[in-house]
């Protein structure tokens, strides 16, 4: 068990970055997610990993997928203009199928913002930043601990689904300092991507029963080609139309059919909630302590918090939402996460409280709106 | 196909080239190169951006990324970071290369990572169809330049000298065995060896500026280069419009994986 002691969420992701085998970081400084690269800088040599600043976020996600090539969990971290820069390569490693991991410490934008202050102003960047189709993994996690287990769980998702995956933090998670303990036997599993089947052929896009084809990284004697383009399941550019339309229906499926596998959430007092709140990140530990409140009060409400927020999870909300009162959905944006509850969500009302000046949405606000909507 | 080509290209060809590309002619000298060099292949990664010279990965019979547009640097960067054991090729574009991907070479330059960049100079944006890159020579016509270019070309070379390069060389598709030998010596030169290779590309380059045929380029190419040893003789005014081929400059500094590998030690071994 490792000593208690007080640790912030950025330092938590560094160590869980660690603690899932990653060996390679690039980056370049940015508030609010800085400590993650300067941890990083610190802890990396001690282990013999590899740590490198880039010239700009561009260069920073094409070295991590380079690096992934050659074998190796890599990661960046950033911020939102960061994260705007790398949009164009996190397509480049969703049509490659490269695992990467990107955190985003979310602060207010557009543009530079508000660098130092706190916002989940990035959902639906993560989900559409980049230009086609394609699926995303993002995860958002509440408090310091959790951004050290989510950084794992961000890792195996990548190296299962072949994807690029998000960690969505907010910068009040970034920033925040927590008690922090790693109890050594609970260790979560780590999972490796899959390699190819010695002696078998190995066909790099193969279009598998699981719809995630075995990776065989650079160096290991097999000499395949990865590209950008869309290709058929040798590799090779392809533009005959059964071919591309294949592809893009399977980087959509391999993670849209799996939101069983992949989504997670936690419910606290939903049983018998007519008020559920559905909050993730910072915001929803507000809407804990609103809840709590509420429910001294005598008005039944519950939390529904998801800790993945991409893929989304259309049954599962859809179904979860049924028979309630109404539906609050807070959230430190202009109402990003509410349009996909509203989506699915026919006979219930779902409300949108939204907060973009920097500041966490407190639980007295999500309480008076509870008193409001009823 | 001659038996050393078989070696290092892949069984996919036809290219999607078209006839009097020079891009066949850098693809020829480098797997003659990497004959010479005798690299395992396993061992051996090719990165390119986007345009119709990066599609070269695509033939080789090698680790091969073909990247994004602008962006084969910073991934091969990661790849030899990573894995300093593996030989590492980047090929670009001059647009590729000089425009986009500008700062990331710059800063390839200024890190000395043991890599060699092969720039194949067809002076313009060939996929795209013509437009003027930031190495068309200053009044040459493109697509978007119909009247003559007003923006001044870099000079490579010296650009890559200037940010810290440690082998900076140029050659051309026309002295194809020199190109080879450019190629070996800069893959052997510890440190970030860039080659510009002054190249052709009739559709898209040669049509708009009067030399629509190859021959045209390439008679260009070879009346206008003027190798080291004679550029030395030649008074500026002599060397108005040449260009210059050759190993223009070589030094040994320190390489960055070598030096990050100095500092994991010294950490690693309690150090500060
Ligand atoms: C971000 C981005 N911008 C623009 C393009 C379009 N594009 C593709 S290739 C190219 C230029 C290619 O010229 P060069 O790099 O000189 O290579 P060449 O085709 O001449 O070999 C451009 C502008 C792109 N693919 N991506
Ligand atoms: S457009 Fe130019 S560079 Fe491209 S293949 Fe044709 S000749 Fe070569």
């Amino acid at each position: 068990m490792s000593k208690v002691r007080l640790v912030q969420g950025n330092e938590a992701c560094a160590l869980g970055a660690i603690a899932a085998g990653a060996t390679f970081y690039a980056g370049y400084p940015i508030t609010p997610s800085t400590e993650v690269a300067e941890q990083i800088a610190v802890l990396f040599p001690k282990i013999g990993g590899k740590f490198i600043q880039m010239e700009d976020e561009i260069a920073s996600i094409g070295a991590i997928i380079g690096a992934s090539a050659a074998g190796h969990k890599s990661f960046t971290a950033t911020s939102g203009p960061g994260f705007s820069l790398m949009q164009e390569l996190i397509g480049y490693a969703a049509i490659t199928e490269i695992p990467t991991v990107v955190i985003d410490v979310m602060r207010p934008g557009p543009s530079t913002g508000l660098p130092t202050l706190s916002s989940q102003g990035d959902i639906q960047q993560a989900r559409w930043g980049t230009h086609g189709d394609h699926s995303i993994i993002a995860l958002s996690p509440s408090s310091v601990m959790e951004a050290y287990y989510e950084t794992i769980q961000a890792f195996n998702l990548a190296e299962k689904y072949r994807t690029p995956v998000v960690l969505l933090m907010d910068e009040e998670i970034g920033h925040l300092k927590e008690r922090f303990e790693v109890n050594d036997e609970e260790k979560p599993e780590i999972i490796n991507r899959k390699a190819p089947e010695p002696g078998k052929e190995y066909i790099p896009y193969e279009n598998t029963e699981d719809m995630i084809p075995p990776f065989a990284v650079f160096g290991s004697g097999y000499r395949y080609h990865i590209t950008g383009l869309t290709h058929g399941e040798k590799g090779f550019y392809s533009s005959a139309l059964p071919v591309v339309d294949a592809m893009i229906r399977r980087l959509w499926h391999k993670i849209e059919d799996r939101v069983d596998d992949i989504c997670r959430f936690e419910q606290v007092d939903t049983a018998d909630a007519e008020i559920l709140l559905i909050a993730y990140g910072s915001t929803a530990r507000s809407a804990e302590e609103a809840a709590e409140v509420l429910r001294a009060e005598g008005i039944k409400a519950g939390v529904l918090r998801p800790i993945t927020i991409w893929p989304f999870h259309d049954q599962y909300i859809a179904e979860i939402c049924q028979g309630r009162k109404a539906i609050i959905v807070p959230e430190m944006n202009m109402g990003q996460y509410v349009r996909e509850v509203q989506r699915v969500v026919q006979d219930v009302p779902v409300h949108s409280l939204t907060r973009v000046d920097g500041e966490m949405i407190t639980p007295t606000e999500i309480t008076a709106m509870v008193k409001e909507v009823l | 196909m001659n038996a050393l080509y078989e070696n290092y290209f892949r069984k996919n060809l036809p290219h999607i080239w078209c006839s009097g590309c020079g891009n066949g002619i850098v693809m020829s000298a480098f797997a003659r190169a990497m004959e010479q060099l005798g690299y395992d292949k396993n061992k051996t990664t090719a990165v390119s951006g986007i345009g119709c010279s990066s599609r070269i990965t695509g033939y080789l019979d090698l680790n091969t990324l073909h990247t994004a547009h602008g962006r084969a640097l910073p991934f091969a960067t990661g790849v030899k970071m990573s894995e300093p054991e593996m030989n590492v090729f980047i090929f670009m574009g001059d647009g590729d290369c000089a425009a986009i991907g500008g700062n990331h070479f710059i800063h390839a330059c200024r890190r000395n990572m043991d890599m060699t960049a092969i720039v194949i100079n067809n002076h313009i944006y060939g996929m795209t169809g013509g437009q003027f890159s930031p190495l068309t020579p200053f009044g040459k016509k493109a697509t978007t330049a119909p009247y003559g270019s007003v923006d001044p070309a870099f000079d490579l070379c010296e650009l890559a000298k200037g940010a810290g390069a440690n082998f900076v060389a140029r050659g051309n598709v026309y002295h194809a065995k020199q190109l080879t030998d450019l190629i070996v010596a800069g893959a052997r030169h510890k440190g970030f060896s860039l080659i510009e290779v002054m190249a052709t590309c009739p559709v898209s380059y040669g049509r708009h500026n009067k030399m629509p045929k190859p021959i045209e380029l390439m008679n260009h190419i070879k009346e206008n280069t003027v190798s080291l040893a004679r550029a030395a003789k030649m008074t500026p005014e002599e060397l108005e419009g040449k260009v210059v081929n050759g190993i223009l400059h070589q030094v040994d500094g320190k390489e960055y994986c070598q030096e990050y590998q100095n500092l994991l030690d010294r950490i690693q071994g309690g150090g500060k």
